[in-house]
């Protein structure tokens, strides 16, 4: 098995065709939506899915910048530095085959120099619970990322400041992010923790809940109220501001509550690897 | 649906109404981030633009590269919030059609009203439905800038919205939306 090649090949498709639950909400959402201006949104970004499946122009020209979890196989001996070079290897191949867009720059504040690589890849680690290596990627916009925010509440919020918390941040985000949106939460862990869980939520199946139904509850209640701020379709006004909001937590500290919120655009362009132990 | 041919003329510019649906046909320019804070920095020294704003607007956009056989790659909006800092300074010196997506600060509203400029909204994330609106593509000015480049596209075609009108009216989202109709998807 190339992993590299592997890796490319998905990355290839990731940024031209979305993945069936997204499009599957995104449609159903065309269905649904009663404001006239919505639908004439939803109507074109089902034209674009369209389009760009059959050509080989990307879905959106922000192709993002490479966002990669990968899950290591437990109980298994990997080399690791191999899996780090075949993650870089596989989406620079992407980039160049599949025509993204040179969207990052080598260093942030002063000389702001294109790598025209779009590496380096943003790779987080940890164990699996399988003996599978689990490779994931996200295609991070910043349209929507720039949306994308950290708040630290106090431990005695509860319930009703997390929901308080997110429902402010998406109205901040309003029209800027390419709504409707896809939204992750993580909640819990420290301020670096919440904000990977709520990355990490991006990464399940859009529209499956929390298995704990007290949280499958709450990601109810934020999707209800997110979609009565009228945010609706390209912030033209409507029903559908978002699609999905699935929510991660950790254990966290007596003394404090983060609550971190990941915003992805209506193109939620997703990659996912899966390599059973015994192929490795 | 209404059209809108580039260069404009005053009168077809002024007869845009906010929720009106636009194309657009004709020479568009292009500019984000670096070419703002390059134009900007222009003005400030009393230095010649790269192109002139009468009857030409801008386009918020970095196309990704052009596959062979096309003339641009995906080259749907950027979000104009971005360009919020510079675009009154820009509506002074004389631009008068701005594209892009998301909302406006209140100040390029009001530069909008006083000036009778027009900020039209692109459909977000449909970099595949634009490509295919672009019949050609040249680098005017800052090539360094790689995908932020000053483009000159001619577009045919090209759908957009009437966010704000020269009169600096904002559109009004539809009324009498029934949220709780739909708790779940």
């Amino acid at each position: 098995m190339n992993l590299a090649l592997r890796i490319r090949s998905e990355l290839e498709k990731a940024v031209r065709i979305l993945p069936p639950d997204c499009e599957s909400l995104i449609r159903k959402a065309y269905e649904k939506e009663v404001s006239p201006y919505g639908r004439t949104v939803l109507k074109n970004i089902i034209l674009n899915i369209d389009k760009a499946r059959a050509s080989s122009v990307p879905l959106c020209q922000d192709c993002g910048m490479f966002w990669c979890l990968v899950r290591l196989p437990a109980g298994r001996c990997v080399d690791v530095s191999m899996i780090e070079k075949a993650v870089n290897e596989g989406a620079l191949a992407a980039a160049e085959s599949a025509f993204y867009r040179r969207s990052v720059v080598a260093e942030p504040v002063f000389s702001r120099q294109n790598t025209n690589t779009n590496l380096p890849v943003v790779i987080h680690w940890e164990m699996n619970t399988s003996d599978e290596l689990e490779i994931d990627f996200l295609l991070k916009g910043f349209g929507s990322e720039n949306c994308s925010q950290v708040r630290m509440l106090r431990p005695t919020d509860g319930e009703d400041g997390v929901i308080d918390a997110v429902v402010d941040m998406v109205s901040q985000a309003g029209g800027k992010p390419c709504p409707p949106m896809f939204l992750g939460v993580g909640i819990g862990g420290t301020m670096d923790k919440a904000a990977l869980l709520s990355k990490k939520a991006l990464l399940r199946q859009a529209g499956k809940s929390h298995p704990d139904e007290r949280y499958a509850g709450l990601e109810k209640e934020l999707f209800r109220r997110i979609n009565a701020l009228d945010i609706g379709p390209g912030g033209l006004g409507g029903v559908f501001s978002c699609l999905s909001v699935a929510i991660e937590t950790f254990p966290t500290h007596i003394a404090g509550l983060p609550v971190a919120l990941s915003v992805n655009c209506w193109a939620d362009r997703k990659a996912h690897i899966a390599i059973r132990g015994d192929e490795l | 649906m209404k059209e809108l041919r580039l260069p404009y003329d005053e009168d077809a510019l002024l007869s845009l109404e906010a929720g009106d649906e636009v194309l657009l046909y004709g020479k568009l320019y292009v500019g984000r981030d670096q070419v703002h804070k390059r134009l900007a920095e222009a003005i400030a020294k009393g230095e010649k633009l790269p192109f002139s704003f009468t009857g030409q607007g801008i386009y918020y956009m970095g196309p990704s590269p052009a596959p062979e056989g096309c003339v641009i790659g995906a080259a749907g909006p950027t979000t104009s919030a971005r360009m919020d800092p510079y675009s009154p300074l820009l509506i002074e010196r004389g631009l008068r059609l701005m594209v892009g997506k998301g909302p406006r600060s209140a100040e390029v509203s009001e530069a909008c009203r006083k000036w009778h400029a027009v900020y039209l909204y692109a459909y977000g994330g449909c970099g595949a439905l634009y490509s295919q609106c672009i019949l050609s593509s040249r680098v005017v000015a800052f090539p360094e800038l790689g995908p932020e480049a000053l483009l000159e596209l001619t577009v045919d075609s090209f759908p957009a919205f009437c966010m704000i009108d020269a009169s600096g009216r904002h559109f009004e989202k539809a009324r009498d939306i029934p949220f709780d109709a739909c708790f779940s998807l």
